[in-house]
């Protein structure tokens, strides 16, 4: 006859756990402000397609203090992204060589930052180019 | 074992996740601050006829669709996700909802785009 | 240089299945020095305080993978994890989390066992070769690609930091899947479309969410995190082209 009854523990909360477990659903979350401000330039296009009244009544819309607040947190979450897409990317590339030295994780993090830096530095000067 | 389909919706949310890391913190100030408050560019950037001639040439029409589908896809999957770390398991449900919706937004925006015209 | 004589308290999550309903915490007071692991100070309460907490261990020196468990909430291994440094508040040991409990800090190993096995983690030979052909060459460089992945000692730390795992005990988990990356990528083997069928399924790579904790909890650098996502990119490449490509479709 056997005893055994092994005792299976509740997931419940899990992420309340550890803060590295925190760090991780923050960085999933960034998934519902990048939805957010998806949806917004989606309303702007479909304004944009319905004619010159509609679409400035979109642009006044974006001059409101509630939309000024919702920016500034969109860009703090959209620069957490940056951080923490560019942070995990060590994990998810295959091993590297450069001139047989194995590429170490903060170089791969740093190049990715580096890029975005300058990605974002050439739409700005882009648009401000073209207006 | 089953092969997974997860890599149509990875690729779509890899790529989004990609191009929202470069390029989002410099959309979001450009179209969400500097332009609606008159920071660093001419207030006449975003005007309906900067915004028309943009979506009416072809780079700009690709461009957008990218930015607008490809972030929603890239927020589908994360939410998806989201809502089975959090215990949501009613997996057929919350996968409609949430690539049904990134799906809706694209054709939307594809559409859109389309329709206007040069 | 003699210690003086310190007691800690350590806390053990008991479990024993004929009388508890459902684990309990139970507290112990320990004399210990500063040399004394995590691990002798379970022993010092087996052999003279309470003789029924039931604990696995053996090589006392991080290479066998026996001891791991919760230590004030972490996967650690109690062999290299230190008394002094949880004086003078004390320390919660638990067994390994997201796996069942099967008395006090033992937990069921059998599901992790199957999987490890399903994987192949042996090498399959490429080409027969003969004792007198001689040994397989490989240059260094074909040994970074797995070395690190091989390190792994089947400790279980990882499991107990994988909420994927802990969400749902059918995928596969961060040891097994590094296991099945260490001898897909040695280029003496030849068994990858045996093992990469595992791999492309939901409990395969895709049933990770690169949380990433694994990497950070192991106590031997192997790093499972990227064993399994970088095999994400093969897979959807793979995903994409196996009808245009030889073969592609079989795996």
């Amino acid at each position: 006859m056997s005893n055994r009854r092994p005792y299976v523990r509740s997931m419940d909360g899990w992420w309340k756990r550890d803060p590295y477990f925190i760090r991780y659903m923050a960085r999933e979350v960034t998934a519902v402000f990048v939805a957010a401000y998806a949806v917004l330039l989606l309303v702007g296009l479909v304004r944009l397609g319905q004619g010159e009244a509609a679409f400035n009544g979109w642009l006044q819309y974006l001059k409101t203090p509630w939309m000024l607040v919702f920016h500034l947190i969109v860009l703090a979450v959209f620069c957490y992204h940056t951080w923490s897409w560019f942070n995990i990317m060590p994990k998810t590339m295959p091993i590297m060589f450069v001139g047989g030295k194995r590429v170490q994780p903060g170089a791969i993090t740093g190049t990715g930052l580096a890029a975005s830096v300058i990605a974002c530095l050439a739409v700005l000067f882009i648009v401000r180019g073209m207006s | 074992m089953k092969r997974s389909n997860e890599p149509i919706f990875w690729s779509l949310f890899g790529a989004g996740g990609m191009l929202a890391a470069l390029i989002g913190p410099a959309l979001v100030f450009i179209t969400g601050i500097a332009v609606p408050f008159g920071l660093f560019f001419k207030p006449d950037t975003m005007s309906y006829a900067h915004m028309l001639a943009f979506s009416q040439s072809w780079a700009g029409k690709i461009f957008v669709l990218a930015v607008i589908a490809l972030f929603l896809w890239h927020a589908a999957h994360r939410i998806h996700i989201l809502l089975h770390d959090f215990g949501v398991h009613a997996v057929t449900a919350v996968r409609v909802l949430c690539y049904g919706g990134a799906f809706a937004g694209t054709v939307i925006a594809a559409y859109t785009l389309l329709m206007i015209k040069a | 240089m003699a210690d003086t004589e310190k007691i800690i308290e350590i806390q053990v999550l008991r479990y024993r299945p004929e009388q508890d309903k459902e684990p309990v915490l139970q507290s112990y007071k320990v004399p210990f020095t500063d040399d004394m692991s995590v691990l002798q100070g379970l022993q010092y309460i087996k052999d003279y305080l309470d003789e029924t907490v039931s604990f696995r261990w053996s090589c006392r020196m991080a290479i066998c993978g026996s001891c791991g468990m919760m230590i004030d909430g972490k996967p650690k291994l109690s062999c290299k994890t230190f008394l002094r440094e949880y004086y003078p508040q004390g320390l919660r040991v638990e067994a390994l989390a997201h796996m069942p409990i099967e008395r006090d800090l033992i937990v069921s190993v059998e599901d992790f066992v199957t999987k490890l096995e399903s994987i192949k983690p042996y090498i399959i030979p490429k080409e027969p070769r003969t004792l007198e052909q001689g040994e397989y060459l490989q240059t260094p460089q074909q040994r970074d690609m797995y070395e690190q992945f091989s390190s792994c000692i089947n400790c279980m730390l990882c499991y107990a930091a994988c909420p994927q795992y802990g969400l749902n005990p059918k995928f596969t988990g961060p040891g097994v899947l590094a296991l099945l990356h260490r001898y897909n990528a040695d280029s003496r083997d030849g068994g990858q479309a045996e093992r990469l069928g595992l791999g492309y399924a939901d409990e395969g790579f895709w049933g990770c969410t690169a949380v990433g904790y694994c990497s950070e909890v192991c106590p031997k650098g192997v790093d499972p995190a990227n064993a399994i996502n970088q095999n994400k990119m093969n897979s959807a490449i793979n995903y994409f082209t196996r009808f245009v490509t030889p073969g592609g479709a079989d795996k």
